[in-house]
């Protein structure tokens, strides 16, 4: 199935290194995004937001002038509150009003939405409303949440836990190791700050009696989906139109209660309305992400093999369930995927997804992955300090090995392919771990300390119907599909249910029908974001964009060029057996037709066409599903080496390699974006972004001055070196690689800076590591040695 | 994130935008609007007048005068990074302000505005501290000087009276054998910092100013300097310097974690050794 069809097809086919098609537009900052749109009549929203986390309402003051122009849960009687329910046993259901109905439970939750001409004047009036709160108890840690007597986010379930579950097998066979290490192990909560926030523009089309939401989202369908359930609306009746979209990394796969506020109130206005999010809002309101908590044992022999893990992860999942994810997927995902490419005889994996009174969270570019990766990986070093062994040997007597592919790890995820000890070895070549540690014992003439840290991740991606299904969330991914169709002039027409935001898909698409058509990519046009448009999908998420949308342009495009080969085998009057299609045009013996032609004698020309033509034309709409969907696994392995000043606690990444394997790469250029993108976001999640909390639930970072993002001079270039194992199982052998980037960073720097901090015996075990922690951590180190001493 | 509703005037001279000052008390000046801007805008201030003081050319004058060198209030950082103004200060104001923040924010951020604004990381508030500048301030009452240690009286805290506005800088000429150092931490490039110290210290008249800065309130003014060098200030001063006098006196400007402690122990000992 993989393999290249085409190098020599111009050289726009699968592999080559094309620069992106949208780039055009979005450099000259020509792209459309949704504040962008301006409708006759549109007026705009501001929300009147809950400022305490946890509160009983008993008033809503709108002034008598304002009274038209304000409006609460007692206006948007006929809407039904958000529910996104897992079908996992146990599962407890939250109700998200829209509009908040007898408490909130969240600071920011909304609670009456104002309208007038500009946003600033829909401030305005939002400020005049008086909120009447009783205020109770918060609860905003999510360990403190569990312990019995927490205040009860949602009081009729008894407890805070959304769900909780269990997995083993045989934990008692590991307890014998002469190698035991233990550790808490947290992550921070997290914003994803995509560069363009949320925001939607609602109107009616009353000639089409259809609503019209433009919403910056991943997964135009499925809010779709959701949004007539709330509303009570036919899907029919509903038009999503997802535009340019300024970054989503998960935080733009929700269905928002301000998308069903703003839909109802079109409707009932009469008049186009828009909303849109401003950082304050993003940061303090919209979905977080990331907080996970570990107790967590690995088990080994002297040797270093793992014997086994035993784990209870926590993870924040904030006051209320996201459609479509839900509350628990998180932290679901830890039990299944936290023993990765390690083989091992037993594990065991206890998990809690745990309401608080913040915010709900959603998956982020790498989903429970990034604090997986940091848990284990943090945690084999410490094995391999116990056995003496150098991290990457202990990582090396680990993994599973290139001839047990495909592989099914103790979690029964199937490995497809790949050669994890391969890309370790090759990140450590790179790096060179010997010049090193001779440097390390040489010592800095600045007095920092150099540190070294590897780590490897792999992610599922693409993964379908069958791992869905057991989720039970709204949301189960079937086949993809795709429309080809030519145009009368030979140019090509792709529309898919994907939305790209990032993923270059106006770019790889296009290679990939080039593959297929031999069409030049200029004369491909790739449709997106648009439910009217395009062909039924959950949308981009999951790194499954190029394996499905990728899969099922091929197929369409595939089958498109058998009725392209039918026409030109008739229009040359050979048999069908007798002419191919190549390099854009169907060839016989007798001589050649090109694409163009085709497609002119179809659409204008059909007298010239033979009366037993296939009538179904130059469109096509067909559907791809891996052989397997139980997801491609790409990896890599990161190696990063710190130099840490152990007096200002400050950290710098002085060299970092990334040796990866994403299968069959359709622009490797593309790839490497990917990685650079995701690499300077697992640096955030490594040193900088937290949104902390105080104990009454308030948000505490609510600008960027206290968010922190790496820029341009914290992000390295990385050293970037490619493997390509094809999937067995999917078209071209491509695997899903969006997210990778994110999720190693974090366990190589930390692992680094614990290996620069070894002689001081100081450790880190929590993200972000700031100057703060680290000093604190020296000095904690250093007490504890004098009371040893 | 918009601002209430707010008048907005930008007038060419002082007397002016003094009376427009003098006749609201909700009037508020505006300069590089670089700290103002996001308070507008999270209504953090929602005054009903903003005074735009950057087209009076009175407050972009920088002149030496005598054994000082006088900036106007608008006198942006950028101005002092490229060198467009004089010094006196031996190049140790440019080395500060090309490091402020990033280059947008230096276009447009001024002295008079981040003066004002006292944020005790701010670094002109304790850089100019340790160089014992004074602000001129002037109302349509009248005018005054003030020393800058006196001008900044706590966090985001000065002694401006309503209706005043500082109109210039007066830095005093660095003595000849007076060694200038100065270092901050930052979590990332361009961030306030979180540790700053500031030192003009002179081995031959056993004298320094050491100003120790991102604190929680207005800069520490270190009040006996030699103690941090066992009772005397001399040319081995890098070396007398004691982390444990240090420290002591950060637990009694009240700072009880002892992270921070070291962090701000940390800067200081590097901007002594750094100092020349
Ligand atoms: C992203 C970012 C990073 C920053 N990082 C740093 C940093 O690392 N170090 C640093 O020192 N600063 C930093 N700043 C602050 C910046 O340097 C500005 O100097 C500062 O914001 C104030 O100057 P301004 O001219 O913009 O004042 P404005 O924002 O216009 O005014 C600030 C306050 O001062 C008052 N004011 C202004 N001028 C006068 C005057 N002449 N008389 C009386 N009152 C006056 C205003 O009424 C207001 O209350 C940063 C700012 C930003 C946005």
């Amino acid at each position: 199935m993989h393999g290249r069809v085409d190098q020599h097809q111009g050289g726009q086919g699968v592999g080559a290194r094309l620069p992106r098609k949208e780039d055009d537009r979005l450099m000259r900052g020509r792209g459309q995004y949704v504040a962008d749109i301006r409708l006759a009549g549109m007026q705009d929203v501001a929300f009147v937001r809950s400022p305490l986390a946890h509160a009983r309402i008993r008033g809503i003051h709108v002034p008598e002038i304002y009274r038209d122009r304000v409006f609460t849960a007692a206006d948007l009687v006929d809407v039904n509150p958000i529910r996104a329910v897992s079908g996992l046993p146990g599962f407890k259901i939250s109700e998200q009003p829209v509009l908040a109905t007898g408490k909130v439970r969240q600071v920011g939750e909304l609670v009456a939405m104002c309208v007038a001409p500009t946003r600033a004047e829909a401030e305005d009036i939002a400020a005049a409303v008086v909120l009447d709160l009783e205020e109770l108890p918060a609860v905003s840690d999510m360990l403190q949440a569990r312990s019995p007597g927490a205040p009860l986010v949602h009081e009729h379930w008894g407890d805070n836990v959304f769900l909780e579950t269990n997995f083993e097998v045989d934990i008692s066979a590991a307890l014998d190791a002469p190698i035991k290490v233990s550790r808490e192990i947290t992550t921070a909560r997290q914003c994803m700050a995509p560069l363009e926030g949320r925001g939607a523009v609602a109107s009616f089309d009353h000639r089409l009696d259809q609503l019209t939401l433009h919403t910056a989202a991943q997964m135009p369908h499925i809010n779709r989906t959701g949004l007539a359930e709330c509303l009570g609306m036919d899907q029919g009746r509903i038009r999503v139109i997802s535009p340019d979209v300024g970054g989503g990394f998960g935080q733009k796969g929700i269905l928002l209660p301000e998308e069903v506020c703003l839909s109802w109130l079109t409707m009932r206005l009469g008049h186009p309305v828009r909303w849109i999010e401003d950082r304050r809002e993003n940061l303090t309101a919209s979905a977080n992400c990331r907080e996970h908590h570990y107790k967590i044992t690995l088990y080994a022999d002297r040797n270093g093999k793992l014997r086994g893990i035993d784990c209870e992860a926590t993870v924040d999942s904030g006051a209320y369930s996201s459609y479509p994810f839900s509350a628990c997927l998180e932290a679901a995902q830890v039990a299944s995927i936290l023993p990765g490419p390690y083989v091992m005889p037993a594990y065991r994996c206890r998990t809690f997804s745990v309401a608080t009174n913040k915010c709900p969270i959603l998956p982020y570019r790498g989903v429970a992955r990034t604090g997986v990766c940091f848990a284990l990986e943090l945690m084999l070093d410490l094995v391999a300090a116990e056995a003496g062994l150098e991290p990457g040997e202990v990582r090396l007597r680990n993994l599973v090995r290139p001839e047990q592919m495909p592989f099914d790890n103790i979690t029964n995820k199937h490995f497809d392919s790949g050669d994890y000890p391969q890309a370790l070895q090759r990140a450590l070549k790179a790096i060179d771990v010997d010049a090193l540690r001779a440097r390390q014992a040489r010592g800095e003439p600045d007095g920092r300390r150099i540190g070294l840290g590897v780590s490897i991740y792999c992610e599922q991606a693409a993964h379908g119907t069958s791992v869905y299904a057991g989720w039970g969330i709204p949301m189960v991914p079937g086949h993809e599909q795709a429309t080809a169709r030519l145009t009368p002039d030979g140019g090509l027409e792709l529309r898919v249910g994907v939305h790209s935001h990032g993923q270059s898909m106006e770019t790889t698409l296009a290679q990939v029908a080039h593959e297929m058509l031999g069409v030049d990519v200029a004369n491909v046009r790739i449709i997106l974001g648009d439910t009217a448009m395009t062909p039924y999908s959950t949308g981009t998420w999951g790194s499954r964009a190029a394996v499905m949308a990728g899969g099922a342009v091929a197929t369409a495009c595939g089958d498109l060029g058998e009725r392209i080969r039918r026409i030109g085998a008739k229009l040359l009057q050979q048999d069908i057996a007798d002419v191919e299609f190549v390099g854009g045009e169907v060839r016989g013996v007798s001589g050649s037709v090109t694409l163009r032609e085709i497609a002119h004698t179809w659409y204008r020309r059909p007298q010239d066409l033979p009366p037993d033509v296939d009538p179904g034309g130059l469109e096509v709409t067909s559907g791809y599903k891996p052989q397997r969907d139980s997801g491609t696994f790409s990896y890599a392995a990161h190696a990063a080496v710190v130099a840490v000043d152990p007096d200002l606690g400050t950290v710098e990444i002085l060299d970092y390699v990334i040796v990866e394997d994403g299968g069959v790469l359709i622009n490797p250029m593309v790839v490497d974006g990917q990685i650079f993108g995701g690499l300077a976001q697992g640096i955030g999640t490594a040193l900088y972004e937290e949104m902390p909390f105080d104990a009454a639930g308030q948000p505490l970072a609510t600008t960027f001055a206290d968010y922190l993002l790496p820029g341009p001079t914290e992000v390295p270039a990385p050293r970037l070196d490619h493997m390509e194992t094809p999937s067995p199982y999917t078209r071209f052998g491509v695997k899903g690689i969006g997210e990778g980037g994110a999720i190693a960073p974090p366990a190589a720097i930390a692992n680094a800076v614990n290996d620069a901090l070894r002689p001081f015996r100081a450790e880190l075990m929590r993200s972000p590591i700031t100057p703060h922690r680290v000093v604190e951590a020296v000095i904690a180190a250093q007490d504890a040695g004098r009371a040893a001493a | 994130m918009k601002p209430a509703p707010f008048d907005y005037a930008r007038p060419r001279d002082l007397d002016a935008a003094l009376t427009l000052l003098g006749n609201n008390a909700s009037a508020k000046v505006m300069a590089g609007g670089q700290s103002l801007g996001p308070m507008l805008n999270l209504r953090l201030a929602q005054p009903e007048q903003i005074v735009d003081i950057t087209a009076i050319d009175e407050l972009k004058l920088a002149e030496i005068s005598g054994d000082e060198l006088v900036l106007g209030a608008c006198i942006t950082h950028a101005d002092i990074e490229d060198g467009r103004v004089p010094d006196v200060t031996g190049g140790a104001m440019r080395g500060v302000a090309a490091n402020i923040a990033y280059r947008a924010v230096r276009n447009r951020g001024t002295l008079g505005g981040s003066l004002s604004h006292a944020d005790p990381a701010a670094d002109w508030v304790s850089v100019l501290t340790a160089l014992d500048a004074r602000v001129a301030l002037r109302s349509t009452s009248g005018v005054r000087q003030v020393a800058l240690g006196d001008f900044i009286v706590g966090a985001l805290q000065s002694c401006l009276k309503s209706g005043e506005l500082v109109t210039a800088v007066h830095v005093p000429k660095r003595a000849a054998t007076a060694q200038w150092g100065y270092i901050k931490t930052c979590r990332k490039t361009g961030e306030f910092a979180h540790g700053q110290c500031a030192v003009l210290i002179d081995p031959t008249t056993a004298s320094a100013r050491i100003v120790i800065g991102a604190l929680d309130a207005a800069p520490v003014v270190v009040a006996e300097p030699a103690e941090l060098f066992g009772g005397r200030i001399d040319a081995n001063y890098k070396t007398t310097f004691d982390v444990r006098v240090a420290d002591r006196l950060l637990g009694d400007a009240g700072i009880v974690d002892a992270a921070q402690r070291h962090i701000h122990v940390t800067v200081m000992q590097r901007a002594l050794r750094e100092a020349a």
